[in-house]
């Protein structure tokens, strides 16, 4: 903890910084109004519910989150702080977990931003709030998945662009791996164990599973292992580059 | 307190670094010379456990870099290459932030952050984000970033690159005050800067240390090394020449002529021979229009060509 309390302090700071935490933070939340207002329908649909609003979630993240992510590692070798932060006395796990920490409690804070949408459906009607809270902890677990999976292609290139492409295609790939599409590609000449595993992988399938109010520890404990192999990965990988 | 030992590092097919043996005991101020590409800063990556060697081990105060990383990344202060630091935070935040990491608490952390502010002299622009900076401030909050923890062990990559004469100076000024209780390596393109700070100096070329010894030693092996150059009237240069070259002492005679109507005269002496008495005193009583006379001590960038590879030969080599 001595050692990561530093390193998460300084990240999260440096999001506030320049103008990239109030570029993302709005962006996110237009774009969850506007998703959840215009295109899902809130109203119309009359129910008491932030259904529509979580549905979204996955398919926002997909491309904001790598948009976090890309920076982390890539910006560290662009401008040369990297040969700093290795050389001083932290071990790199500890860098690599406060730096992952402080772009996850960034997204924390815009997922937290979104609450006057909480505040309209239980001024409208009244929804099940232990439904709602159970989402936004599906949410944030989620984009703690695409984060970590972004922050580990970043430490793979110095160049953000590829960082951002490439996660974008991993994280959609983990999305949609358990939709009929995917499923049924594999269906076609992969043993039924493998394609069990892999349509297990599928971001969306525990994300709507945790956010339809049911809490099951296999869904957190998914997401949480997902998050610790990608971090581990993250640490190979710069270490192999030194 | 640093040892390095057998030390080689490989990218590719490339030895960047093809082993190297250097001990720095404290109060020790090495210069670290050598042509771009010569495996300076890779060394020195790898000294401080940024780069993992391929071969060979380091020590820092005892400490193993590779099994005991961070006992000796305790013991080291670090300026790597342009002297990279967070840009949107102000020196004070950055070193408060580096105060934090090594472990300063309360009072302490402020402390260090003082000390370090007050030797490299940052107080003018504490609160301006460093990437606003000049170059020379940049450089000296890397500096004082290194030094912040008051480390036993000292690397510096080119810490004086880009800066004014006078910033030089002050931070020349700071690293002499701190040598006697450190063991400290600088590297540098500067060849003053060796004769200005080093108590001994390392050439190394193609990853190989290809010169070790005291600046003086080194620039014993130097042609200049106790050649005396005179300057006199042309009239009386074709004479001079041939009176200088019949001197036992002397090895051989160049001429230059000036702009302004004399003639420079340089004699070079048999085994390193001391000229400059011989040759005062044939001036005398030859009674030349001597306008100036001195020795000199020798020229390091000559050593320096003459024993490293230009990178044009280096390519080639690489190639073939």
């Amino acid at each position: 903890m001595n050692y990561i309390w530093p390193i998460f302090r300084r990240e999260f700071a440096a999001y506030f910084a320049t103008p990239l935490a109030y570029v993302f933070i709005v962006i996110f939340l237009f774009a969850m109004g506007a998703f959840t207002f215009y295109i899902g329908n809130f109203y119309e649909n009359g129910v008491a519910d932030l259904s529509v609003f979580f549905g979204y979630h996955p398919w926002l993240y997909l491309f904001l989150v790598p948009a976090i992510a890309m920076r982390l590692w890539a910006e560290e070798r662009r401008s040369g702080t990297m040969e700093l932060l290795l050389t001083l006395p932290v071990p790199l796990w500890a860098t690599v977990l406060g730096k992952y920490l402080a772009a996850w409690a960034f997204t924390g804070v815009a997922l937290a931003l979104t609450f006057p949408i909480w505040l309209t459906v239980n001024f409208l009607g009244a929804p099940d709030n232990g439904v709602i809270l159970a989402g936004y902890i599906g949410s944030f677990l989620m984009a703690g998945g695409y984060l970590a999976i972004g922050a580990c292609i970043s430490a793979a290139t110095d160049n953000q662009v590829i960082a951002f492409v490439v996660s974008v295609v991993v994280c959609f790939l983990f999305t949609i791996s358990g939709a009929p599409l995917v499923i049924e590609f594999f269906r076609a000449w992969a043993p039924l164990t493998l394609v069990t595993a892999i349509s297990s992988f599928s971001f969306l399938t525990h994300f709507m599973a945790i956010s339809s109010g049911v809490i099951d520890l296999r869904d957190v404990i998914f997401f949480f292992s997902l998050i610790a192999l990608f971090l581990s990965a993250n640490v190979v990988l710069i270490d192999l580059r030194r | 307190m640093i040892q390095i030992e057998g030390l080689t590092k490989k990218f590719g097919p490339i030895a960047a670094v093809a082993g190297i043996d250097l001990k720095v005991a404290k109060g020790e101020v090495l210069g670290f010379l050598g042509p771009n590409g010569a495996g300076k800063s890779t060394t020195m990556k790898m000294v401080t456990g940024y780069l993992t060697p391929t071969t060979g081990r380091v020590r820092i105060c005892g400490h193993d870099i590779e099994s005991d990383l961070l006992a000796a990344q305790r013991e080291i202060g670090y300026l790597p290459e342009g002297a990279p630091a967070y840009g949107d935070m102000t020196p004070r935040q950055f070193l408060k932030f580096i105060a934090d990491v090594r472990g300063f608490r309360g009072e302490q952390a402020k402390l260090a952050v003082a000390t370090a502010i007050a030797k490299t002299e940052l107080d003018p622009v504490l609160e301006q984000p460093i990437d606003t900076l000049s170059k020379g401030f940049k450089r000296r909050v890397g500096l004082a970033q290194a030094i912040l923890h008051d480390p036993p062990v000292l690397i510096m990559d080119e810490p004086t690159d880009g800066l004014d004469p006078n910033q030089k100076h002050s931070v020349r000024a700071l690293i002499r005050a701190m040598a006697p209780q450190k063991a400290i390596i600088v590297s540098t393109h500067l060849l003053e800067e060796v004769e200005a700070i080093c108590t001994r100096a390392v050439i190394i070329d193609r990853g190989r240390v290809v010169a070790d010894g005291t600046p003086a030693q080194l620039l014993a092996r130097s042609r200049h090394h106790n050649a005396v150059t005179l300057a006199l009237p042309i009239a009386q240069a074709d004479i001079a020449r041939a009176k200088l070259k019949s001197l036992n002492s002397v090895g051989s005679v160049e001429q230059i002529k000036r702009q302004d109507g004399t003639a420079e005269l340089t004699a070079f002496p048999k085994n390193g021979a001391l000229l400059i008495e011989d040759v005062s005193a044939l001036a005398v009583a030859e009674k030349w229009d001597v306008r100036e006379l001195y020795a000199e001590a020798g020229r390091l960038d000559e050593v320096f060509r003459a024993i490293t590879t230009h990178d044009a030969a280096r390519a080639r080599e690489r190639s073939a």
